[in-house]
């Protein structure tokens, strides 16, 4: 870097401003992520492993689980879908299209979650006709896979959108022109082409369908070991003063958080390669 | 291409049955209102203080991410330091992490016997479970969003610029307000944007941090929460279609925005074949 001072800021300037950036990252996501293992394992291990391996610990990360595997995959071919769609067609109301998958990303959680009470809820929209059928859809698990995919469908549809407008819609045009179905194309010309970016959106998509609070807090009803998933779990034990068993639970999604940033890291990583290959 | 009633079926029986029936269920609740009521909710002393409460803490925590967001971008992109890959990844963090651990964490820090707030509560100041709480949980919450519109901007800065900036007499702190800040404009907006629209929507981080008193540390998602509970259906959808309106608005703003996101010092640059 040149040091002339138009070009350049002074050595102090310099110093200063990585200062000024490290203390903000300290203060804002370092030391509260640090209390959290602190807190974690103030208690010793033993209290760690028992906070994180009792029944309602377990049926919470099993709930997360069930939620995640159902809402992630829906997602992945709506945004699929979506994509294939709005990139190698013209249509009409596209504008509005992009703008509705987008709807989400705008939407307060809380108003995410609350939707569904007021279309299912017992005084809801159709709450008489699902309650004189015995179907139960809030307060249980379809209500909290509802809600999860809401908050979590924008993700795949606008990761894979840019990569595959950037692709343009020739290498399809050519697989077609040699003879290959529709189906064909998709799954050996567009899928290869933009499976880092699909990966990309899979992984955010996962991030949040396991980390949702609001959204799936106001549908949930909090009942413990059937419909608490692991924030429902961490914030019951935060509540309740059992602070370590609460920040032990909380350790096991940084670590899913960290796995996450991992992973971005990873791909973007990779996608320089590519770029430095072509 | 072939494909598209296929594609455009799951996509419009998805958008239907996920986003527009359900939002759908939300005007019509809130229809049930007649004028009158409506207003009333909405202009209740307890709904203002609320609304200016998530309005206030959203504004101020945008503008401190608007600086230390450029900051942030800027240290990533101009200098380097060891450890600076892993603060890179790092900076994604509250994308990552599930707001309710964001919220524990953060009132474990700043709560009067933490380590930030006892420090602060020396000085009189009451950082968890006052409003300052919300502002610090929206701070964290919006921590990414200018730096990741920011930082390609700014890499794609041509360095060419400068140098005739700096060939013309100008100094540093001139070259940086003229040339570089206003090539960085559109993005400084529309991250701030995104941080304030995702600030006012924020619950579970502020919950936790936040007193949660009515008419003082209480935020909207909060409020629409409560009535929720207490069955007050129609006016939880009142509050919530009031608080969309202003997404919609901030929403439409940004889409202007990014039209624009090219800053127009790179749009007006001769091209290889005119110069």
């Amino acid at each position: 870097m040149n040091h002339r001072p138009a070009l350049a800021e002074t050595p102090l300037a310099r110093y200063a401003l990585i200062g000024g950036a490290l203390t903000f990252l300290t203060v804002f996501l370092f030391i509260p992520l640090g209390l959290v293992f602190v807190t974690a394992f103030k208690d010793g291990v033993d209290v760690y492993l028992a906070s994180i391996t009792e029944p309602d610990a377990l049926a919470a990360i099993q709930l997360t689980l069930i939620v995640t595997l159902i809402a992630v995959p829906l997602n992945i071919v709506f945004g699929l879908a979506a994509a294939w769609a709005v990139t190698k067609h013209d249509f009409r109301g596209k504008g509005i299209l992009l703008a509705v998958i987008d709807l989400p990303f705008a939407v307060s959680p809380v108003i995410s979650g609350m939707v569904f009470i007021l279309l299912f809820g017992a005084s809801g929209v159709i709450g008489p006709f699902l309650a004189d059928n015995d179907i139960k859809i809030v307060f249980a698990l379809p209500g909290i896979v509802l809600a999860t995919i809401f908050v979590t469908f924008p993700y795949v549809a606008r990761e894979l959108i840019p990569a595959m407008e950037a692709r343009g819609r020739e290498p399809e045009l050519a697989a077609l022109t040699l003879g290959a179905t529709g189906m064909q194309a998709f799954r050996l010309v567009t899928l290869p082409n933009v499976r880092w970016a699909l990966m990309h959106g899979i992984i955010l998509c996962t991030a949040r369908a396991i980390g949702e609070f609001g959204a799936v807090s106001v549908v949930s009803g909090h009942i413990r070991g059937e419909t608490n998933t692991v924030p429902l779990h961490i914030e019951i034990l935060y509540n309740e003063y059992q602070f370590t068993a609460a920040f032990a639970v909380a350790t096991l999604l940084v670590f899913v958080a960290i796995l996450t940033l991992a992973l971005k890291s990873f791909i973007a990583w990779r996608e320089s390669q590519r770029k430095v290959v072509a | 291409m072939p494909g598209l009633s296929l594609s455009l079926g799951i996509v419009f029986t998805w958008v239907g049955l996920i986003v527009v029936i359900p939002l759908a269920a939300l005007v019509v609740m809130s229809a049930s209102l007649d004028a009158g009521t409506f207003f009333d909710t909405v202009t209740s002393d307890r709904a203002i203080a609320a609304f200016g409460l998530s309005f206030g803490a959203a504004l101020v925590a945008a503008v401190v991410n608007l600086v230390f967001g450029l900051l942030l971008a800027w240290v990533l992109v101009r200098y380097s330091f060891p450890g600076k890959k892993l603060l890179d990844a790092f900076v994604d963090m509250p994308f990552a992490l599930p707001t309710a651990v964001a919220g524990i964490a953060l009132t474990a820090a700043f709560a009067p016997n933490g380590l930030l707030g006892g420090p602060l509560a020396d000085l009189g100041i009451k950082a968890a479970y006052s409003r300052l709480g919300v502002v610090i949980a929206l701070i964290f919450i919006g921590m990414p969003f200018v730096v990741r519109t920011v930082h390609p901007v700014l890499q794609e800065l041509q360095p060419e610029l400068e140098e005739a900036a700096a060939t013309l007499g100008a100094t540093r702190r001139q070259t940086f307000m003229r040339v570089i800040l206003p090539a960085l404009r559109p993005a400084l907006l529309t991250g701030f944007a995104l941080a304030f629209a995702r600030g006012l929507g924020e619950y579970g981080s502020v919950v936790f941090i936040s007193a949660n008193l009515p008419h003082k540390t209480e935020i909207v998602p909060l409020l629409i929460y409560t009535k929720l509970e207490q069955f007050h259906y129609a006016e939880a959808a009142a509050l919530a279609v009031v608080m969309l309106v202003f997404s919609f608005i901030l929403l439409f703003v940004l889409q202007r925005l990014q039209k624009r996101r090219r800053p127009s010092v790179m749009r007006n640059r001769p091209t290889e074949a005119t110069a």
